[in-house]
């Protein structure tokens, strides 16, 4: 890891160290009556810690140890995602593709390099065979959804996803070898921008957005939590190829998007009647719960990067 | 020891997969003498259970099974007898003064659980559930101080549909219910009814 990462890291350990401290305070406060709140705060604290702990670790093996970790992570997202929008039993060609095909080779084709066929293999080559192999077992019964389920989770849970480890593959000028610090910063910038919308929420928040779709969403949280993670990601610039100001608007970007997709993907689950995508994450429900805003934040970050800096 | 390396390796193999997860719902995870049942669909239905029962409970849990599809010798055999130490029943009544539910009594006599699939065979159509056999009335009455428990196994078929190789790593849910009311005089038709209902109740709803 060079001088920025550590320093990064090293940040990174003391905002959480001083929220464990935050979360060990309010408790004892608090003393034996239970807070869930409280509680869950601490939970999602430890759970954070957890997570810093695991993309470092990966960040050590560099961007093998990410495309691996992120493969891993689009995994259990798109188990999460199947899971929870029942398929019929003539899918079953269908989901040993996405599972078994499709998550494997999107992720070899970001390894090797090669974007004319990452960008447009799930879209393209996915979204003609998985109806293809749907059609063969001769079930008709609602056959588009269906169809739709399947190319969506795989559009959600791997092709979003793996924009992430993607962004390794740029070449910027100016920029050579320090990719890694270009998706330390997408990643801190729009997880920063939930919790950040989570506090202002709590704090000041009364005004709803969408009350069907999220109660938890307030105009006062959205405000804050975005204009301050927008904030952070400007201060951000130095582990960037960006300018200030370029740091600041593309740091806006994200935070839209980030916000838009946790609206979308609450939808979803609204939808199936469930409160949380799973279960694997202390305090933070499962997977997608963690990464909704982040499935819609990176594909649009890609490919602007992309296009104006590579 | 070879056996209970095995089990560990399918335990954790079966937790990998399905991530799954045990609810318990209407009871805890108590070592109490239990009759579970549960709704079958595929191969690893018992599996599963099995591997979601804390370890405690796991070793005096037997689960039910066809003899004629496990005792075919070979590896079926050392894996329903050696490692999940099952009851095998004769499902096809091959001498018919022989009581097909004794080796299931027999086991319930020694103070063990049981783990058994009422429909009798494999669910592979749309319905949720098919009409149970008597065998789990016959259990229940012959042994009043079993807790009877219904268990819904959620996904499981989505994971090994029938006449597939390869299992789909999608998460597995199974809901422990509340042990079922012994009622006096109730007839077998009515006993079996309830039970059906007070499993279906645990199912979640489809899309």
């Amino acid at each position: 890891m060079d001088r920025n990462t550590l320093l990064l890291f090293a940040g990174i350990g003391a905002v959480l160290l001083l929220a464990s401290l935050v979360g060990f305070i309010l408790k004892r406060r608090a003393g034996d009556t239970p807070n869930s709140v409280i509680d869950n705060l601490n939970a999602r604290i430890n759970a954070w810690w957890v997570m810093v702990l695991v993309i470092g670790t990966a960040f050590l093996f560099g961007n093998t140890g990410v495309i691996v970790l992120f493969y891993g992570v689009s995994f259990y997202a798109l188990r999460e995602f199947m899971t929870l929008t029942p398929t019929r039993r003539s899918d079953y060609p269908a989901l040993v593709a996405a599972f078994y095909f499709a998550l494997p080779v999107q992720y070899l084709l970001i390894g090797i390099d090669w974007y004319g066929m990452f960008s447009i293999f799930i879209p393209v080559y996915l979204f003609l065979l998985l109806p293809i192999l749907a059609s063969l077992g001769g079930d008709t019964t609602r056959f588009l959804e269906r169809a739709s389920k399947v190319q969506w989770g795989l559009m959600i849970a791997v092709y979003c996803i793996s924009a992430v480890p993607a962004l390794l593959t740029l070449d910027i000028p100016g920029y050579e070898g320090r990719n890694l610090l270009l998706i330390a910063w997408l990643v801190i910038v729009v997880q920063l921008s939930d919790v950040l919308q989570y506090v202002c929420g709590k704090l000041a928040g009364k005004h709803k957005i969408a009350p069907l779709l999220s109660p938890s969403k307030t105009v006062e949280g959205f405000v804050g939590g975005v204009a301050l993670a927008t904030l952070v990601g400007a201060l951000l610039c130095w582990i960037t190829p960006f300018s200030f100001w370029q740091a600041a608007a593309l740091a806006l970007l994200v935070n839209l998007l980030g916000f838009a997709g946790g609206l979308v993907m609450s939808a979803i689950k609204r939808d199936r009647g469930v409160k949380d995508w799973g279960h694997m994450i202390e305090g933070h429900g499962g997977m997608l719960d963690r990464l909704d805003s982040v499935c819609f934040a990176a594909p649009i970050f890609f490919h602007v990067v992309r296009y104006w800096w590579a | 020891m070879l056996a209970s390396f095995v089990a560990f390796a399918i335990t954790s193999a079966a937790r990998l997969l399905t991530g799954a997860r045990a609810l318990w719902l209407g009871c805890t995870a108590q070592p109490v003498q239990r009759l579970y049942y549960a709704n079958h669909s595929s191969h690893g239905d018992f599996v599963l259970l099995w591997a979601s029962l804390p370890d405690e409970l796991r070793r005096t849990t037997r689960p039910v099974a066809g003899a004629d599809y496990w005792q075919k010798g070979g590896l079926r055999s050392f894996l329903i007898n050696q490692v999940f130490n099952g009851v095998l029943v004769d499902r096809d009544r091959s001498s018919p003064e022989h009581n097909p539910l004794q080796p299931m009594l027999d086991a319930l006599g020694q103070g063990d659980s049981l783990i058994i699939f009422p429909e009798g065979t494999r669910n592979l159509g749309d319905d949720p559930l098919l009409p149970f056999k008597s065998g789990l009335y016959h259990l229940a009455k012959a042994n009043p101080q079993v807790e009877v428990i219904p268990v819904w196994i959620a996904n499981l078929n989505r994971v090994m549909p029938k006449g597939r190789a390869l299992p789909l790593p999608l998460l597995c849910t199974l809901s422990f219910g509340a042990p079922l009311e012994r009622l006096a005089d109730e007839d077998k038709a009515a006993f079996l009814e309830r039970a059906r209902n007070a499993l279906l109740a645990l199912a979640p709803e489809e899309a």
